[in-house]
């Protein structure tokens, strides 16, 4: 085969590879046209209030999507709250202090961690960790029991289980990434600090600090994946749409509600509402993954931070 | 026998080309260093042997020799720098002040406090340059913000670079330019109030003027530490230092005062590499 003019030009290359990208924003825009398209009886019908009412009543057709954008918040950012510390807890021991024998086992179970499908998570959820928060529940001191954050019937499943099941879900993907943050950093940083008479600690924090925001990406990237999570949640959280401020109470999520009544909606206008949430799921995922740019950009910006990869961007399932 | 040209771009750079007089004082010095027999091996691979000298106090002594001849090495040795790495072994002595940091208790991060080190490539931390010269009194556990702001006026100026940030400390270290991050990095590790100071090539990533800056900077600060200089700049060795030790697959082949070793080497092989046949 002879070189032509075009292939040799690389018009030809560009051509290819410009239609992938236009792909992407076509997709992108194709399932923003999907969804409103879906949904255009709910729009009409609830407008503006469908995201402050708090009522979801499928017989008197009365639709409101709060309860679940509520619980779709919540869970992801208490499972969050219980998984960075973790995350970043193992990436530093195994970046930093494990001892070589042990790190490129750990490293591989971490890995393998994120691997399962979640299924296997909420199995796991319901059968173990539902019933010793259940237990927990139960222990818990009658004083403790009148504070909101606690009140509520002791069930097991609810948003304390679902946050623990997200936040075993998520560990696996903050901690490689902040593994990689870490090892991206240069020795030479370490190197200054320990010159200076640092201790390993404090070594260890200046690396932190000098990938910080590779940090927050590591974590946005585990809130993108919480956001998302569907069938673990779904088995756990106890599947009641109400607003409650109880890590103890029965709730729901976004994702939750679309898998579980998808299949079973006669009604049109239910459908519609049904899509309606996966729209405001997927505002809320795009308003989410804009935040965490602007933070990620703020941060980076205030000290002309170098160039630590800035892990990508969370990208909700 | 100092012969200075004037650059014409800029009246004010003068470049030395010749040898610094050798200091009067040079044999009278006390010693600073003492290294016994030190050797040391990154698992199997043997990188320096037995070496053993003397570097005298309140001078500059720089180590040269051809790449991978262990000069680096040899200066990590003297902060203990080599701990880091896990499979080094070092054994012998080096004694500071008659102290054997590798002696048994010995508190690592007191000696790193006591022996400072300037790097190859400036790395100053992402912070403010004020964060970044009072780094290692913070972690020294000095809160007072006054005695802090003291000791970083102090220390830029020894580092000839409190004219050109004084008004921008809260500005980031990183918006400075090659030269001024690594006098900042100078000023960073003499805030710590060191006896020595180690320097590991540090205008190896420098232009010709921030370069000729730091030796000006090398040769005020041995008023007050003691120096040992890493360098593949030989003019440089030639230029800053007042002994010179040369190094040659792990083993220190002369050591000397630098005018001699550079106008009259004892060995050949340092004559060699002094004059460019290999290295």
């Amino acid at each position: 085969m002879t070189r032509t003019a075009v292939a040799r030009d690389g018009s030809l290359f560009r051509l290819g590879l410009g239609v992938a990208a236009l792909a992407v924003v076509a997709l992108v825009l194709g399932i923003a046209f999907v969804l409103v398209d879906g949904s255009l009886l709910s729009l009409r019908a609830f407008g503006f209030s469908f995201w402050r009412t708090q009522v979801w009543d499928p017989v008197a057709r009365r639709f409101g999507a709060l309860p679940f954008i509520w619980g779709t918040l919540y869970s992801s950012f208490l499972a969050l709250l219980l998984a960075a510390p973790v995350a970043l807890g193992i990436a530093v021991f195994l970046s930093e202090l494990s001892p070589r024998l042990l790190r490129q086992p750990l490293t591989f179970l971490t890995e393998l961690l994120a691997a399962f499908p979640s299924i296997v998570y909420g199995l796991w959820g319901m059968f173990v960790l539902v019933p010793v928060v259940r237990k927990l529940e139960v222990a818990t001191p009658g004083w403790m029991r009148h504070v909101p954050l606690f009140s509520g019937p002791p069930l097991g499943v609810g948003m304390l289980a679902a946050a623990l099941v997200l936040a075993v879900m998520v560990v696996p993907f903050t901690a490689a990434v902040a593994r990689e943050v870490l090892k991206a950093v240069p020795g030479a940083q370490r190197e200054a600090a320990y010159a200076l008479g640092a201790t390993r600690w404090e070594a260890i924090r200046m690396a932190l600090f000098y990938g910080r925001t590779g940090i927050i990406g590591a974590v946005m990237l585990g809130l993108g994946r919480a956001l998302g999570e569907t069938m673990a949640v779904t088995m756990v959280i106890g599947n009641n749409p109400q607003v409650s401020p109880s890590i103890f109470a029965p709730q729901y999520t976004m994702a939750s509600v679309i898998a579980n009544e998808f299949t079973e909606a006669a009604d049109p206008l239910h459908l519609h509402a049904l899509v309606e949430i996966g729209l405001v799921l997927f505002l809320l995922t795009i308003v989410i993954n804009a935040l965490s740019r602007l933070l990620l950009w703020r941060v980076g910006k205030k000290e002309e931070a170098p160039a630590v990869p800035a892990a990508a961007a969370p990208v909700a399932a | 026998m100092t012969r200075e040209l004037q650059a014409p771009a800029d009246p004010g750079i003068r470049i030395r080309t010749e040898l610094r007089p050798a200091e009067p004082a040079a044999a009278s010095a006390a010693i600073g260093i003492e290294l016994r027999d030190v050797n040391l091996s990154y698992g199997d691979n043997h990188v320096l042997h037995d070496i053993s000298m003397d570097v005298d106090e309140k001078r500059v002594t720089a180590l040269i020799g051809p790449s991978g001849c262990g000069k680096s090495t040899l200066l990590r040795c003297l902060n203990r720098m080599n701990d880091l790495i896990e499979s080094a072994r070092t054994t012998g002595s080096v004694k500071i002040k008659g102290q054997d940091i590798y002696g048994p208790g010995t508190d690592v991060i007191a000696v790193r406090r006591r022996v400072g080190m300037v790097f190859q490539k400036s790395n100053p931390f992402p912070k403010s340059i004020f964060d970044n010269v009072v780094y290692g009194l913070r972690i020294g556990g000095v809160r007072d913000r006054t005695a802090l702001e003291a000791a970083a006026e102090k220390s830029l100026s020894l580092a000839a670079l409190w004219d050109e940030v004084k008004d921008r400390l809260q500005a980031s270290a990183l918006s400075l330019s090659g030269g001024q991050q690594q006098r900042l990095c100078i000023a960073r590790a003499i805030a710590v109030e060191p006896e020595i100071l180690l320097m590991d090539e540090p205008c190896s990533a420098l232009d010709p003027i921030a370069t000729l800056k730091i030796e000006e900077l090398i040769y005020s600060l041995k008023e007050r530490y003691t120096i040992v200089i890493v360098t593949h700049n030989l003019q440089q060795a030639a230029r800053v230092s007042d002994k010179t030790a040369f190094f040659w697959l792990g083993r220190l082949v002369e050591y000397g005062v630098t005018s001699d070793m550079f106008t009259n080497p004892r060995e050949k092989l340092t004559e060699d590499y002094i004059t460019g046949r290999f290295g």
